[in-house]
């Protein structure tokens, strides 16, 4: 109570008094300082996400297709959208690809990465310095051209892969990869871990320099073998980084819209390899069906929002201390 | 002597054929991760009869920059490349600006509804661009900003400010409050302290943050194909994709495909190297300064 008659006091005076009086008095502004600071972040929030979304979420239940789009009022259908979503088996038969992919993705991801991180603590330093700039330049490719690239790679006529394939006896002469819908996946998936594998061994080779090469070598002098140190020293010591970084993952390979986009472009069946971000897009501007497209959205959302509660509980913990 | 030497080492460093086979084991994941950006560019340099012959070429001998000359003549380069540099130097001034004045707030202030914006702004970050492009779409189309630098920009500065407001909000933390305080002791007004003390050790930090807002916005592909519909008002990665499809309407031509790849992607590569190591030197400058 009696500090805050003094702030107050002691603002008042600043303007007239030039040499400061306590540092602390000037550190407590009225409280509308800080207001003031958020409301440009807080306005375009507002407008680029925050509208969009309440629009969606009364859009999903409303039926809004082609009519709508030349001004015709919306009918108010309540959850009709979701049970004839929930009710469509090709609804589900994308959800369970989505999840699959994302499952895959990222524990490739994962494991190779960790692999990688592993290999770059063993190895010397100037292959170490090799494979960390060559992961860099993975890492800084854009990821459109980047699909170019694999494009070109699994081209069906003159790619290399095929010729590679090919030069050691297996038949992969002419082959598409693209046609199938397991081979397309399989190819979308390698594309997504060498994207992702970078981040992933960059963040867990920092977090490996926290162990100590002391306590590695005392364990192996007292017979544990490379497995044993790994799990029961390595992976507790750097669970946090795991954790945070599988998360990541996990959320990130739900969002493969581009890499899928850019596939398909390349020639595939769209309806055969949708996920839900490419199948959120052929709702909305193929078919105009805006209704139904943000109820798949508000799905895609809530589903991300609940993987993330853990990553920004863990977040807002760093922000507190 | 070299044998004596070479002796004490082997005595002791007992042979390790694991650690050459981890060696070569590291020389191929180098490789993997390298040989597509390799490929990119040499495949740029070929002319299409010689990447359509049955052996691939592993080295860019007989190479011209006819490609690069063949896409340039195309015209529609320069208009996207304009077009991305306005975008992201829009997105880039604007979100570290808003994203500043946000950092200083929650980072320097204690007030009440901080904690709700924190997890407004972390939970915003993880939303999927998928999960609310059709809606932007809509609102864009309904003010009237379809296919302009406006639309894209206003979604890429509210797509990339929750992150750069985290980022920023670490460094503005790291900068003790009491350096401010000091220098206030010794005369300056709190504007000057925070000018002088604050905002060059805050550099660092501001050019983090600037360079994840650039990346972010040269790169993004997924809003831009449903706001920019119009191939006349196009950003590089949509220029890009534009132009293999083009080129996959006759038989598709891979070198200029490729060199159009490259012209992409080699700005950011030059770009991303260049900042990574300038942006640990300036956090080391930073941290033996304050």
């Amino acid at each position: 109570m009696s500090t805050e008659t003094i702030d107050g006091l002691a603002l008042a005076e600043t303007p007239r008094l030039p040499p400061a009086p306590t540092p602390v008095a000037r550190r407590r502004r009225p409280a509308i300082t800080p207001y003031f600071l958020l409301v440009p972040a807080v306005v375009i929030l507002a407008v680029a996400m925050g509208y969009p979304l309440v629009w969606q979420i009364i859009t999903s239940l409303q039926q809004f297709g082609l009519a709508q789009q030349f001004g015709q009022p919306a009918p108010f259908v309540g959850l009709d959208n979701y049970v004839k979503l929930a009710t469509d088996p090709y609804m589900w038969t994308v959800i369970l690809r989505s999840l699959l992919f994302c499952f895959a993705a990222a524990a490739s991801t994962m494991v190779v990465g960790i692999l990688v991180a592993l290999l770059m603590r063993a190895v010397g330093t100037v292959v170490r310095v090799i494979v960390q700039i060559s992961l860099l330049l993975a890492w800084a490719m854009p990821v459109v051209a980047a699909m170019t690239v694999w494009n070109w790679l699994f081209d069906w006529r003159r790619g290399v892969v095929n010729w590679a394939l090919t030069s050691v006896g297996l038949p992969f002469k002419n082959h598409n990869w693209l046609q199938e819908p397991l081979s397309f996946y399989l190819v979308a998936l390698i594309i997504v871990v060498w994207m992702s594998v970078p981040f992933v061994a960059f963040s867990i080779y920092a977090g490996l320099t926290q162990v100590s090469g002391e306590v590695l070598e005392a364990a192996q002098m007292d017979g544990a073998t490379p497995t044993k140190r790994f799990l029961y020293i390595i992976v507790p010591i750097i669970r946090p980084v795991l954790s945070i970084v599988l998360l990541l993952q996990v959320i990130w390979d739900l969002r493969v819209f581009t890499q899928i986009k850019l596939l398909q472009d390349a020639g595939s069946i769209a309806a055969d390899t949708n996920l839900l971000g490419t199948y959120i897009y052929q709702l909305g501007t193929g078919r105009s069906d805006f209704g139904t497209a943000s109820a798949v959205s508000i799905f895609v959302l809530i589903l991300t929002v609940a993987i993330s509660a853990f990553y920004v509980r863990s977040m807002l913990k760093e922000d507190e201390s | 002597m070299t044998t004596v030497q070479s002796g004490v080492v082997r005595v002791r460093k007992p042979v390790r054929p694991t650690r050459v086979i981890l060696s070569i084991v590291g020389i191929v994941v180098a490789l993997v991760w390298i040989f597509p950006v390799y490929w990119m560019v040499n495949s740029s340099l070929l002319p299409n009869v010689v990447l359509q012959s049955t052996t691939p070429s592993f080295l860019p001998f007989g190479g011209s920059f006819d490609n690069f000359a063949a896409v340039f003549e195309g015209g529609t380069f320069f208009p996207a490349l304009g077009m991305s540099v306005v975008i992201a130097l829009l997105v880039v001034v604007v979100c570290l600006f808003f994203a500043f004045l946000a950092a200083l707030a929650i980072s320097r202030f204690r007030f009440r509804g901080r904690k709700g914006f924190v997890l407004a702004i972390l939970f915003i970050q993880m939303l999927p661009a998928e999960g609310l492009f059709i809606a932007q779409y809509k609102l864009m189309a309904s003010v009237n900003l379809l296919n302009t630098v406006l639309g894209v920009s206003i979604i890429y500065i509210a797509a990339v400010v929750p992150f750069t407001i985290w980022m920023l909000r670490g460094f503005v933390a790291g900068i003790p409050a009491e350096l401010e305080e000091a220098a206030m002791v010794d005369g300056l007004s709190r504007v000057q302290a925070f000018m002088r003390i604050t905002f060059p050790l805050l550099a660092p930090g501001l050019v983090a943050s600037g360079v994840y807002a650039f990346l972010q916005s040269w790169n993004e592909f997924t809003v831009a194909l449903v706001v920019l519909q119009s191939n006349a008002d196009q950003t590089l990665p949509l220029w890009l994709r534009g132009f293999i499809q083009a080129s996959a309407s006759k038989a598709i031509d891979w070198g200029q495909v490729m060199a159009a790849s490259t012209l992409v992607a080699l700005p950011v590569i030059i770009f991303f190297l260049l900042v990574q190591g300038r942006m640990t030197s300036g956090l080391v400058s930073g941290a033996v300064k304050g």
